[in-house]
């Protein structure tokens, strides 16, 4: 069935309102002036400018960049096995298990940043990266442990029981069949996994101290004392990132099938 | 492969430890907390006290963030209902390369930061942004919209809007659309074909996707934070307000206690609601 003018009137008034945010940010980024409008007809890049001046602004993105890496590889190497255990092998606690390994997804971040700060607290571990970095697996794992889930899921079983069946050795079978078949998941479950740790703002305000403060983190604290071109420029730069790592995770993996999950 | 009995637990030790130590422990030490003794000359004090659930319960101004909290989420559910659902229909009816184009549109602001988003509707809802420039030329004059419910449900309802396409979208998959056109030549209208066809297809993923969407909204810190300024306090921005600026953690632990055990009450029913519904079609 096709849709109707009043179909697409509608649909094309949510696709504005989906992208209006997203384009004023970036549009406002190249203004001139002091002023949060957007320019017509003068552009200047020295917001820009000012980003990479901002000396607390650079440290914090270095700070995102490499908790997120760190914490991103860090979930796979957990979501691997613990997807294998999960979606191939049946065991007494399976489902108690899956579940407490999804829960960062149904317990709300916020409730997991003031648990983690009473933890930290307790351990005298405030303000350190590494437990920072812990933390973001924790919320970042469900993300690769759904992907490498239905990649399993959606592969064949018996290729694997042939290899054994041949004589191959448990190891070799991982190794020749299984993580071959469970790549995609990797992949894209690493980049997703990534994507969520920069962007994480809600626990990790809790957890972070000046010296580790994230990217996130930092921006909502400038914009809600004051707001100035500069966050605009910034907005608009992850805007870009974003959109780059998009593109990729399109390329190798199909962004519908990452986000919507395999069918 | 017959797995030997420990095999599975050595393979998930690793993943059950670090969530042993970073979900379960500081969830329960957080259980610990709100029931300690807290003073602002001494801080944090060991003992038992059921004090701050009491005042708590007994002091209006909570009921009132609470409800606040509430009918924000659940208007941001209705609006994300309303828009999402017939966006993921007209989704799936769309020919093949607009519909994953589409479809990516609607998803990618999911992957940008909330911080960036909410700072993009601080721009276009602001004094000077475009929403008000367009009111101004229309004549009806400028509406103040930054600081009150407005904006934090617009944004809110921004950010949520991929959680409720997706579940519907993905139950939209499963209705063949020979279906549809069966009920069609056999001279249903229209609308019938909606109700009857459509709408009982994807019930399941508008009930999942506004769970989600619910439980969201009421944790929401940045949104709030950014776009409801103090006055618009909510759940999540009381309890940012009582462990980092009040320094009253075992009060922000109650709270923050409540939340949880309300977000998991309200999964819970919709949850069951969603399985009885199961039943029934499956007789």
């Amino acid at each position: 069935m096709k849709n109707g003018p009043l179909s697409l009137l509608f649909h094309s008034l949510v696709v504005a309102f989906m992208l209006a945010p997203l384009v004023v940010v970036c549009l406002v980024a190249f203004t001139p002036t002091d002023t949060l409008q957007v320019p017509w007809g003068d552009y200047s890049l020295r917001w820009f400018r000012a980003v990479f001046a901002h000396g607390d602004m650079v440290q914090s993105f270095w700070n995102s960049l490499g908790v997120a890496l760190v914490a991103a590889t860090l979930a796979v190497l957990l979501a691997i096995p613990a997807g294998l255990a999960i979606a191939r092998l049946d065991f007494p606690g399976r489902q108690a298990l899956n579940g407490l390994l999804m829960s960062p997804l149904i317990v709300p971040h916020l409730v997991l940043g003031v648990a983690m700060l009473r933890l930290f607290a307790l351990l005298g571990v405030r303000g350190s990266s590494m437990w920072l970095t812990l933390a973001h697996v924790v919320i970042i794992t469900p993300y690769a442990l759904r992907l490498m889930v239905s990649a399993l899921a959606g592969s064949d079983r018996s290729i694997e029981q042939a290899a054994q069946s041949l004589g191959a050795s448990r190891w070799t079978t991982f190794r020749r069949i299984t993580l071959p078949l469970m790549l995609p998941g990797i992949t894209g479950g690493w980049m997703l996994a990534f994507i969520n740790s920069f962007d994480e703002v809600t626990m990790s305000i809790f957890i972070t101290s000046p010296q580790t403060v994230t990217l996130p983190v930092r921006m909502y604290m400038l914009a809600t004392e004051s707001i100035d071109p500069m966050l605009a420029a910034v907005s608009a730069l992850i805007v870009g990132l974003t959109a780059a790592v998009m593109l990729l995770l399109d390329r190798l993996y199909g962004l519908d099938k990452v986000l919507v999950g395999q069918q | 492969m017959k797995p030997g009995r420990t095999l599975p637990y050595a393979l998930v030790s690793p993943a059950l430890a670090l969530f042993a130590l970073m979900v379960l422990l500081p969830l329960a030490l957080t259980a610990l907390l709100s029931f300690q003794r807290f003073s602002y000359d001494t801080g944090v004090q060991d003992g038992f006290t059921l004090s701050t659930y009491a005042n708590m319960l007994g002091d209006s101004y909570y009921w009132e963030v609470f409800g606040r909290t509430a009918w924000i989420a659940l208007l941001t559910t209705l609006l994300c209902v309303l828009i999402g659902a017939p966006e993921a229909y007209i989704l799936s009816r769309m020919g093949a390369p607009w519909r994953s184009i589409f479809l990516l549109v609607i998803l990618a602001p999911l992957l940008v930061s909330v911080v960036v988003r909410a700072f993009g509707w601080g721009l276009v809802l602001g004094p000077t942004g475009f929403v008000n420039q367009f009111l101004e030329w229309v004549g009806i004059g400028r509406v103040r919209m930054l600081y009150t419910p407005i904006a934090v449900v617009v944004a809110l309802v921004h950010v949520m809007l991929p959680f409720m396409v997706i579940p519907v979208w993905t139950s939209l998959q499963k209705l063949d659309p020979q279906v549809e056109n069966a009920a069609l030549s056999l001279g249903a209208s229209r609308f019938t074909v909606w109700r009857r066809v459509v709408l009982p297809q994807v019930t399941p993923g508008l009930l999942s996707g506004g769970l989600i969407v619910f439980a969201l909204s009421a944790s929401a810190l940045a949104i709030p934070g950014l776009l409801g300024g103090r006055r618009i306090k909510m759940v999540a921005t009381l309890i940012y307000d009582e462990y980092l600026h009040e320094l009253n953690w075992p009060l922000g632990a109650a709270i923050a206690l409540a939340l949880l055990v309300v977000n998991l009450a309200v999964m819970l029913a919709t949850n069951a609601v969603l399985e009885g519904n199961y039943r029934k079609r499956m007789g």
